[in-house]
């Protein structure tokens, strides 16, 4: 910049600071509840400074889940089914959709734009406004409380088509003009020259997709009655929404901290593919 | 775009589509076109009989007092959630655009919300304002403000406008910054060789330049305010108190599983997926004008 204004830059980092600490705070306030014992958390105001109970209550909401309720289950279980579901829908919708980006960019056959538009569509039926019918698809298919059930209603998406037909349009054609001259197969060609090629782009779709099938809420609810099947972010949610009780903040919020960790790691220490993959599938 | 070269193989193309138009059949278009089938019947309380009544359930639907107030309720929603929401992001984005040492590290710690979910967003901010421990309900006790979300419904609606306003605005700031950082250099310094201030240069300068970005982060936001907020509304109020918090998308959850009005629920299914299809083609106009600009 051709000017130097102190104030300004001074009102920069304050303003931003002020940001970065109103939006940790909510954050702040569930570390600090996570490491309390029940009783100081039932008085307010509650401590603003960590306590001494941090692994007394991680430990137990791991082996044990939520104190002795209905629906209490022990993290451990609920944590699982959410890596499961969180990597399934991941990689299965990069799976089906990078297939089917090829056959729309690098094949000419009927129906084409027909399919090309079907999967557009989707866009437009998310789960959140067709939710009984769906609901109904999946149990006549006897798919409720099943991990099959979780992860494969949410793997078609348009979007990871979209970045990959966006990407592969953009792969000179010369390549495939090299690997056909080479008599390379279709599925040769595929595998060797474009798979490679796509790794970041693969990568990236993979962050976003991660973060979206961890962080699911209404599917789970919707299609898991036995607790074994639970996901945390799911259960975090119906924990704290029980009407029967005071709820035990220190044991919920150790929850609500582990709910956020897996997918806050990943954003911050795959920030840079993060960013793309946000970027990428926006177009 | 098309491609020059291509392979010719008869089958293989349907082969590779067939895993995800599969799907797409049986879990999007079957329901759907379910939602739409269902908008028209009417079921009696068991589900035994139901009877074809064309656009009955629409009619009612239309004369019920209560969906005019959640279709009032979820424009004032969205609007608040989008216009708070760019306005907090721009400022941030902006500010953080002008710092030159420790921009990265600021960036970091203003995007992980991202990856929080909107309904574990509901249980934290549930939290910090729950009327018997929470630190802010408390804070503002003493002030002399007696915030009961749980009581109140407009301080409801104003939470759950927070909580979702929160998940969302790092969102929106890595891609105001995205669109400041590609604002050429030369051109805010011209300006500020001409004698333009901070103020003047944001306001003829930085601003109509980012305009395009703000139309698509504008529909983006309507979007998520609709359709992705879900999980906070049902996790912090359920909708409550009374109906206070009841936007569109928690109305048919609440009607279908909750209220067992199946017809009704799916008509209201079927006037969201109206409402989403007019959202995504602006949004993709803004688009196609984004990439042209």
């Amino acid at each position: 910049m051709v000017e130097n204004r102190p104030w300004l830059t001074f009102l920069a980092h304050f303003t931003v600071i002020v940001g970065v600490i109103i939006i940790g705070f909510p954050v702040w306030m569930t570390f600090v509840a996570s490491t309390q014992d029940q009783a100081t958390m039932l008085r307010a105001p509650v401590p603003l400074w960590p306590g001494s109970h941090l692994v007394e209550n991680y430990t137990k909401v791991l082996t044990e889940g939520y104190g002795n309720r209905v629906g209490s289950v022990p993290v451990y279980v609920t944590i699982t089914n959410s890596m499961v579901m969180a990597l399934g829908v991941a990689i299965g919708k990069i799976l089906i959709s990078i297939i089917s980006a090829f056959a729309i960019v690098y094949f000419r056959f009927p129906f084409r734009m027909a399919i090309f538009w079907a999967i557009f569509v989707t866009l437009m039926l998310p789960v959140e406004v067709r939710i009984v019918p769906t609901y109904g698809v999946v149990a006549s298919l006897g798919m409720l409380d099943s991990y099959a059930g979780l992860v494969i209603p949410l793997i078609a998406s348009a979007t990871a088509t979209f970045l990959f037909r966006q990407f592969f349009l953009s792969v000179p054609d010369e390549l495939t003009e090299a690997a056909r001259v080479d008599g390379a197969s279709p599925m040769r060609f595929f595998w060797d020259i474009l798979l490679p090629m796509s790794r970041t782009s693969i990568a990236a779709l993979f962050v976003i997709q991660f973060i979206y099938g961890w962080n699911q809420y209404l599917w789970p609810l919707l299609i898991t009655t036995k607790e074994s099947f639970y996901t945390i972010v799911m259960n975090v949610s119906r924990q704290a929404n029980v009407a029967d009780a005071v709820p035990q903040w220190n044991l919920l919020m150790a929850m609500a901290m582990l709910a956020m960790l897996p997918p806050v790691l990943v954003v911050v220490f795959m920030q840079r593919l993060f960013v793309r993959g946000l970027v990428e599938t926006e177009k | 775009m098309e491609k020059r070269v291509t392979f010719n193989e008869r089958w293989l193309p349907y082969l590779l589509v067939a895993p995800q138009m599969a799907i797409t059949l049986v879990f999007f278009f079957w329901p759907s076109a379910q939602a739409m089938w269902q908008s028209m019947l009417i079921e009696d309380a068991f589900g035994g009989n139901s009877k074809f009544v064309w656009f009955e359930n629409f009619k009612q639907l239309f004369q019920d007092p209560n969906y005019y107030a959640s279709v009032q309720l979820t424009i004032v929603f969205s609007a608040l959630v989008a216009s708070i929401g760019l306005a907090v992001s721009l400022l941030l984005a902006v500010m953080a655009d002008r710092v030159i040492r420790g921009a990265s590290v600021y960036k970091t710690f203003l995007v992980w919300p991202y990856a929080v979910a909107p309904a574990v967003a509901g249980v934290l901010w549930g939290f910090l304002f729950n009327p018997s421990v929470g630190i802010v309900a408390w804070l503002l006790q003493r002030v002399g403000v007696d915030f009961n979300y749980v009581m109140n419904g407009d301080q409801a609606l104003l939470l759950v406008v927070f909580a979702a306003i929160w998940t969302q605005v790092s969102y929106n700031f890595l891609f105001f910054l995205a669109g400041l950082q590609s604002i050429p250099k030369s051109l805010i310094e011209a300006a500020a060789i001409d004698g333009a201030g901070p103020a003047r240069r944001f306001w003829d300068i930085v601003f109509p330049l980012l305009s395009p970005t703000g139309f698509f982060l504008l529909v983006v936001n309507v979007l998520y305010a609709f359709i992705g907020t879900f999980g906070t509304v049902s996790a912090l109020t359920a909708g409550g108190p009374g109906r206070a918090t009841e936007i569109l998308v928690y109305k048919v959850y609440n009607d279908g599983f909750r209220g067992q009005d199946l017809g009704g629920s799916a008509a209201q299914s079927v006037i969201l997926m109206i409402i989403l299809i007019l959202l995504t083609f602006v949004q993709f106009r803004f688009i196609e004008r984004r990439v042209h600009y």
